[in-house]
């Protein structure tokens, strides 16, 4: 018999089982490996995110401070009312080049008072300012044309450059070839910073400023893009809500099982993957071409990312209906209500929780969608003005904050760079923000059935 | 009458419909709720939906269809001779609205009378002087034809504007005529408003196919005059991309369905097998403290906007990719020239679809059923065996699914080969060189002003039907595998 079953072939293990055989062995170290793959792989996943966010917050962190120079400026009557009238029509009349004189001289006086030895001619030093100081003067005499003739205190933008160098980007090897700055300026930089006429402060005008040209990256600032984001999320609100739910509605409880039921369902769920861009063209093409609404404006924007958001808010809303227990409708039908009184009396006021969450999430996916907004034309321009009313911010052009970050990171230089990082913190919060309120809301409002 | 004058006059009709139809069937029972056939509330509706829905859906239509037909009988006054040279009839039709406007713009400001405009002459007037002082700047100077176009259209629009508020208006009354005659305590209120309410539901669910056939009817027709302009032959099977604004591009899609597949490839390179590991780890492995941590914490990845990502691969892969791999970079190898690559987009690319396809993943190997795992295990293999040779073939289809919809992810995608990949087009093996996209060329194509006759800007819509065909196709495969595979375990 033993005999017999040791000739089959099969080998008895030799020795103890206490100790491992090397197949043993190969079979528990591939185990370890293949369990460290999975850590790996992991480990890679959260690295990234850990990249990227310490990507953003450490380029983007300095948008949100500019330095600034104040000096005192005397606003003299000779150069801005000879007239002494105090007519601002005529006030009006002196371009910015009349007040460049002014500036010059309170940037020398600045020199001379704190002692400052520079062999700089006063043109070149008010170079350290921004080309808007100018502009910014003659805004706050047109707003207080009563303050001329007096010696008011201003704080004047730097320099993109100077303010580059405040923050490390710019260094005097990096200057060589730059034609907008000079070593000698630098000297002067560090001076003004000694006296402490010279600073960085917090930033203000990046978060709630407008766009500025390519000439002047530190005065520019996301706020109108921002606006401009406002209105879109408010036409994809009160369009996408709405809609979506009474699409739900009928698909998850009136619709009969049939084919056109079937397109209908087939249909969303392709939508829900038609990649971002085709939006972009149909807006293009039915919106602005053909229903000839105007270029660029946040109503043309909300209505593409409206289309695109409504199979989001419909999936999620159809997941919430779902999850009403059919006990609900049972009791509602069986006291004698309608199935249309049980689905809107008791139904959907059940499943309003899970409807606002899902339409949160998918509003704040609209807020980041930036290419089908390339393609209506919110880029290219300088959003400058806030709008008024209502209507002139839903049709006069406008940015929108992802289209505003594409529009900073395509022009070359540096500083715009620096923007682009804040505006995606920007962005950022209003995800995160709008994430955690879908999150508590959930947490706060769900039931368990 | 202002489009939203008309529109809050109709929704505040409807308000007032309402409260009247509750009132009269109050009066009529005598107070008496018990009387009445519905609630008083479906009363009041049925008079407000009266109201609103037919005026509201009249209107809509109407304002989709007002330019078409207006547009089709003025440019049947433009005869094909009177188009100048280089230029056609889109462009002609945009300087007649542009005409058109600056007129209604003269009239509004009270700068112009009607009997003044009628009166214009292009021969006599400089009309582009003319509406120049008014603050209607024009590109050219206006021609005889031209004005007189712009005239039709202008006296056309206001016509059909002016019957739009009388039909308009005239439906709302007779809704409101209608139903509050019907009003009674026997009138069946509540199934008339519950119809409707349905109706409409219906109509909002109808919308996801109205926007199919919308984005399928924008981009064929603007596909098929591209081909009434540039060979097909050379769009589909040609093999250089090289639009030039003066005429005669070269425009095939081979080359930059060549720079999409490739750089897709790389990303899925990257998101597969970390993304795979990922949800294996996840799911098999993972206690439920870790799961609890990691799963949200990747699954933020799939929350950033691709905007940013777009500049992590512009700003700084790219850079870092340079520093490896250019030419005084730290390998000393020289192959990299510029920060934008197939390369910078593909790796950005796959780092976005990690949690993509870890949670598809990952949901699929949940749901391979627990007994094949306990049958694996009790014949003595180790957890990785049975993972390798029983959960993951059972699981394969649904797998190969997830990776089908996420390379269907990675060919749409717009922002990172936007700012990643660069701009030339050309079939290269060399993942270090920079090349172009369709969804990249289409953008490039369509931003800016157009012109939208030339085959330049028309292309943007052939590559997006492809596109579109590309993508609904591998949905349609991806999500196909992907129930049948659920359909096996359930």
């Amino acid at each position: 018999m033993t005999d017999a079953t040791q000739n089959t072939g099969a080998v008895a293990p030799q020795g103890s089982l206490h100790t491992l055989d090397a197949r043993t062995k190969r079979r528990n170290a591939a185990e370890g490996r293949f369990k460290l793959y999975g850590m790996i792989a992991i480990g890679i996943g959260l690295l990234m995110l850990v990249t990227l966010l310490y990507t953003i917050l450490s380029k983007g962190t300095g948008a949100f401070t500019q330095t600034f120079v104040s000096m005192e400026v005397e606003l003299l009557e000779s150069k801005l009312d000879k007239s002494g009238e105090r007519d601002l029509e005529k006030i009006k009349k002196v371009t910015t080049f009349g007040y460049a004189p002014l500036i010059k001289s309170a940037f020398e006086k600045t020199v001379e008072a704190n002692g400052i030895e520079t062999d700089l001619k006063s043109k070149d030093m008010t170079k350290i300012l921004s080309k808007s100081a100018a502009s910014q003067l003659r805004n706050y005499v047109i707003a207080n044309p009563d303050k001329i003739g007096q010696t008011i205190e201003f704080r004047f933008l730097a320099n993109s450059r100077v303010d580059g160098y405040m923050k490390g980007r710019v260094t005097r090897d990096s200057i060589a070839n730059d034609k907008n700055i000079t070593p000698a300026q630098l000297d002067l930089v560090d001076q003004l910073i000694e006296v402490g006429a010279l600073k960085k402060t917090f930033n203000i005008d990046f978060i709630i400023g407008a766009d500025a040209s390519d000439q002047r990256p530190e005065a520019a600032g996301i706020g109108v893009a921002m606006v401009g984001s406002f209105f879109m999320m408010l036409v994809v609100l009160v369009l996408a809500l709405p809609i979506g739910v009474a699409a739900s509605i009928y698909l998850e409880e009136f619709a009969p099982k049939n084919w056109i039921t079937d397109i209908i369902e087939v249909n969303i769920s392709n939508l829900a993957a038609v990649p971002s861009i085709v939006f972009g063209i149909l807006g293009l093409a039915v919106f602005i071409n053909y229903m000839h609404l105007p270029q660029s404006a946040p109503l043309v924007g909300g209505l593409v990312l409206t289309l695109m958001t409504l199979p989001t808010i419909i999936i999620s809303t159809r997941a919430a209906l779902k999850a009403v227990p059919p006990s609900i409708r049972d009791a509602a039908l069986g006291v004698g209500a309608s199935k249309m009184q049980a689905v809107f009396h008791h139904v959907l006021p059940l499943a309003a929780p899970g409807i606002l969450t899902g339409t949160i999430i998918g509003l704040a996916q609209a807020l980041g969608e930036t290419a089908p907004l390339l393609l209506i034309g919110m880029i290219g321009f300088i959003a400058s003005n806030m709008p008024e009313t209502v209507g002139e911010g839903l049709l006069s052009p406008n940015s929108a904050m992802p289209a505003q970050i594409y529009e900073w990171a395509k022009r070359a230089d540096p500083a715009f760079y620096e923007r682009a990082w804040g505006g995606i913190i920007i962005l950022l919060i209003f995800l995160i923000s709008m994430n955690t309120l879908a999150v508590l809301l959930r947490r706060r409002f769900e039931r368990r059935w | 009458m202002p489009l939203s004058w008309l529109v809050l006059l109709v929704l505040a009709l409807a308000a007032a419909g309402y409260f009247i139809g509750r009132i009269r069937v109050l009066k009529l029972a005598g107070g008496d709720v018990r009387a009445l056939h519905s609630l008083p509330i479906y009363y009041g509706t049925n008079v407000a939906l009266s109201v609103a829905v037919p005026a509201l859906a009249v209107l809509l239509v109407w304002l989709l269809a007002q330019p078409t037909l207006i547009e089709r009988s003025v440019s049947g006054m433009i005869a094909p001779e009177m188009i100048p040279e280089g230029s056609n009839l889109n462009l002609v039709m945009s300087d007649v609205r542009r005409v058109a406007d600056g007129l209604n713009t003269a009239i509004a400001g009270g700068a112009m009378s009607l009997a003044e405009v009628d009166a214009m002459d292009a021969t006599v007037v400089d009309v582009r002087a003319r509406l120049g002082e008014l603050g209607v700047a024009l590109g050219q100077d206006v021609r005889p034809e031209v004005l007189a176009a712009a005239k039709s259209y202008r006296s056309a629009a206001v016509t059909g504007n002016t019957m739009r508020t009388l039909i308009v208006l005239a439906l709302a009354v007779i809704g409101f005529g209608i139903s509050f005659s019907k009003t009674n305590p026997d009138y069946r209120a509540r199934n008339v408003v519950e119809r409707a309410v349905l109706a409409l539901l219906m109509a909002a669910a109808s919308l996801a196919i109205l926007t199919t056939v919308g984005i399928v009817l924008s981009m064929l027709f603007e596909t098929i005059n591209f081909f009434g302009l540039h060979n097909w032959r050379d769009f589909f099977f040609g093999t250089t991309w090289a639009p030039n604004f003066r005429g005669d591009s070269e425009l095939s899609i081979l080359p930059l369905l060549w720079g999409t597949l490739y750089i897709s490839f790389i990303a899925l390179l990257v998101a597969v097998p970390i993304g795979l590991f990922a949800a294996i780890y996840l799911s098999e492995y993972a206690g439920p403290k870790t799961r609890a941590f990691a799963k949200p914490l990747l699954e933020i990845l799939a929350g950033i906007p691709t905007i940013v990502y777009g500049l992590f691969a512009l700003l700084t892969v790219g850079p870092m990719l340079v520093n490896l791999f250019g030419q005084s970079g730290s390998l000393g190898v020289d192959w990299m020239s510029g920060a934008t690559s197939v390369l910078t987009a593909g790796v950005v690319m796959g780092i976005m679809l990690i949690p993509f396809v870890s949670s598809l993943s990952d949901d699929i190997i949940n749901a391979v059923p627990q007994a094949m795992r306990d049958g694996s295990l009790g014949l003595g293999a180790t957890s990785s065996e049975t993972i390798r040779q029983v959960v993951i073939p059972a699981a394969l289809p649904g797998i190969v699914g997830a990776i089908l919809l996420a390379a269907s992810r990675a060919i749409g995608e717009t922002m990172i080969v936007v700012m990643g990949a660069g701009a030339i087009a050309k079939f290269s093996l060399n993942p270090f060189e920079s090349m172009t996209t369709i969804t990249t060329r289409i953008v490039s194509q369509l931003t800016g002003d157009g012109d939208f006759a030339s085959p330049e800007t028309l292309v943007a819509f052939a590559l997006g039907l492809t596109l579109f065909v590309l993508t609904l196709g591998l949905n349609v495969l991806a999500l196909y595998i992907v129930r049948k595979y659920r359909e096996q375990y359930e």
